[in-house]
């Protein structure tokens, strides 16, 4: 097996290869062993500073990247944009580059636009870690997605995974599509036509509409949020009527032929896209994958370290 | 192995009897092993250790020693200064809280291997007491204040040297073998 990351940044999905991710996840697998003893905490990064610029809101990402930082020991630095100079004008390079001139070794980025991680790797020192660009790729949350399914299900080879809603504007879901599909899944899409890219398909992805088909063909479910933030016009006629076409319920659960696992990257609108019986349901991995966030971005900062 | 280039300076006959003596040591030491775990180093302590625990089992089928076994990849001193370093399984069933804890490699060289294995240690609890079990002891080669408790034996090399040891366990033929630096492992 491979012993070091192919890539010096963490940018998307689609440029690792798979080896990578085992390598990833070989890993988390001791983090998660040491985030779970009476003290959380290694030395490995105490020499490496790490800022955490979020120019796009985030709870569960950011604490869950502060956390991993931390529990490395290294230093964190987080800025967030609102209340910052960026709303005086500066621009996203000259703002990374006065954080970077105060000796910063590891940059974790979320921001609005696709593409601004892999523009930023080139034109600074640091490592980059993309913690979500826009609507393009979402990298550390399809690693714990597929690292949670191999967590529940003993392999991703072969299982056959659906993510259902908002695929156009979800980078979540292009993200998830890659690593599965490297990690020998079958991957489904499911949603209304109106948020399914035209050419999806071209991923090698299969495309239902039908809800109950897509949950009787699966093994894993991932049912996604819809970013209404990101809509710029209507894409369905109500809220109302997107939960009674697409949302999962207990009943519709119970009524399938075999037990499927149920996932949600958060955060959950409930009673959109998944009702609260079924996000607490015991088919639901939902708080593993949040546990698992932080093992998972500790094993990529800790093999991107070594790239240095 | 090229056979001009290393010396074998344990065969199997001599190291189970020193894996023996190292037994009884201990069992003078820590009586019925009530509060005493014994803890391999991944990734070559282990075996060692895991030979050690099953020795004393054999002698004293009563004792109550429990056995760990304890990765310390991510407390090393040497990350991102030499190559990758792969991290192995922990397995630590026991609460170190208040324990003797043995700790135990294969050989002691530089000491900072176990200087690592101790704050990895500290991450479980706090120990009553820490010892240290080495099969071979390099000396004139520490570069910490750390020794051992419990030796097997104590040799003389140069740093370019290498000494390999083989259990059971893993490689089939036992021993323990000085490599010069030339020869390939």
């Amino acid at each position: 097996m491979s012993q070091i990351l192919s890539v010096q940044h963490l940018l998307g999905i689609k440029d690792l290869t798979k080896e990578d991710i085992e390598l990833i996840f070989n890993t988390a697998d001791n983090f998660k062993d040491v985030i779970n003893r009476p003290i959380k905490k290694v030395p490995s990064l105490r020499d490496i500073t790490v800022a955490n610029i979020f120019f796009e809101n985030s709870t569960r990402t950011r604490l869950s990247f502060e956390l991993a930082e931390k529990r490395l020991s290294a230093d964190v630095v987080n800025f967030s944009a609102s209340g910052s100079s960026v709303s005086k004008g500066e621009t996203l390079i000259d703002t990374v580059n006065n954080i970077l001139a105060m000796k910063v070794d590891m940059v974790v980025m979320r921001h609005p636009k696709p593409g601004a991680a892999v523009f930023l790797s080139k034109h600074i020192q640091a490592n980059v870690v993309n913690a979500g660009d826009g609507t393009h790729e979402h990298p550390t949350q399809a690693l714990l997605d597929a690292f949670s399914i191999r967590e529940k299900l003993g392999t991703v080879e072969g299982k056959k995974v659906v993510i259902v809603g908002d695929i156009l504007h979800s980078r979540v879901a292009l993200s998830n599509i890659f690593c599965l599909k490297k990690l020998g899944a079958e991957v489904m899409v499911c949603g209304p036509a109106t948020l399914i890219p035209r050419y999806i398909g071209e991923l090698g992805v299969k495309v239902e509409h039908n809800l109950l088909k897509a949950l009787e063909w699966c093994d894993v479910a991932n049912m996604l949020r819809i970013q209404l933030e990101r809509q710029d016009i209507k894409y369905f006629p109500s809220l109302r009527e997107y939960s009674m076409m697409y949302g999962l319920n207990k009943e519709i659960l119970d009524n399938l032929p075999k037990e499927i696992v149920v996932m949600h990257p958060g955060p959950i609108n409930r009673g959109v896209e998944i009702t609260s019986d079924v996000a607490d349901s015991k088919q639901s991995i939902i708080l593993d994958q949040v546990e698992n966030g932080v093992a998972v971005r500790m094993a990529v900062l800790y093999l991107l370290a070594q790239t240095r | 192995m090229s056979a001009a280039l290393t010396k074998r300076i344990f065969d199997k006959e001599l190291l189970s009897i020193t894996i023996d003596r190292l037994c009884y040591q201990l069992i003078e030491n820590h009586d019925n092993f009530h509060d005493a775990v014994i803890v391999g180093l991944q990734p070559r302590g282990v075996y060692l250790s895991r030979r050690i625990y099953q020795r004393i089992k054999e002698i004293n089928p009563n004792a109550e020693l429990k056995h760990g076994e304890l990765d310390i990849s991510f407390f090393r001193d040497d990350f991102r200064r030499r190559e990758m370093i792969v991290p192995s399984s922990t397995n630590m069933e026991f609460i170190v809280e208040d324990k003797n804890v043995i700790l135990v490699d294969d050989v002691l060289f530089t000491g900072r291997t176990i200087r690592a294995g101790m704050d990895a240690l500290m991450a479980f609890g706090r120990p009553k007491k820490v010892e240290l079990l080495v099969l071979i002891n390099r000396k004139f080669s520490r570069q910490l204040p750390i020794a051992p408790d419990y030796t097997g034996q104590s040799i003389d090399t140069v740093t370019s040297e290498k000494v390999k040891v083989q259990l059971q366990s893993t490689d089939g033929d036992d021993g323990v073998w000085i490599i010069s630096s030339d020869s390939k492992l």
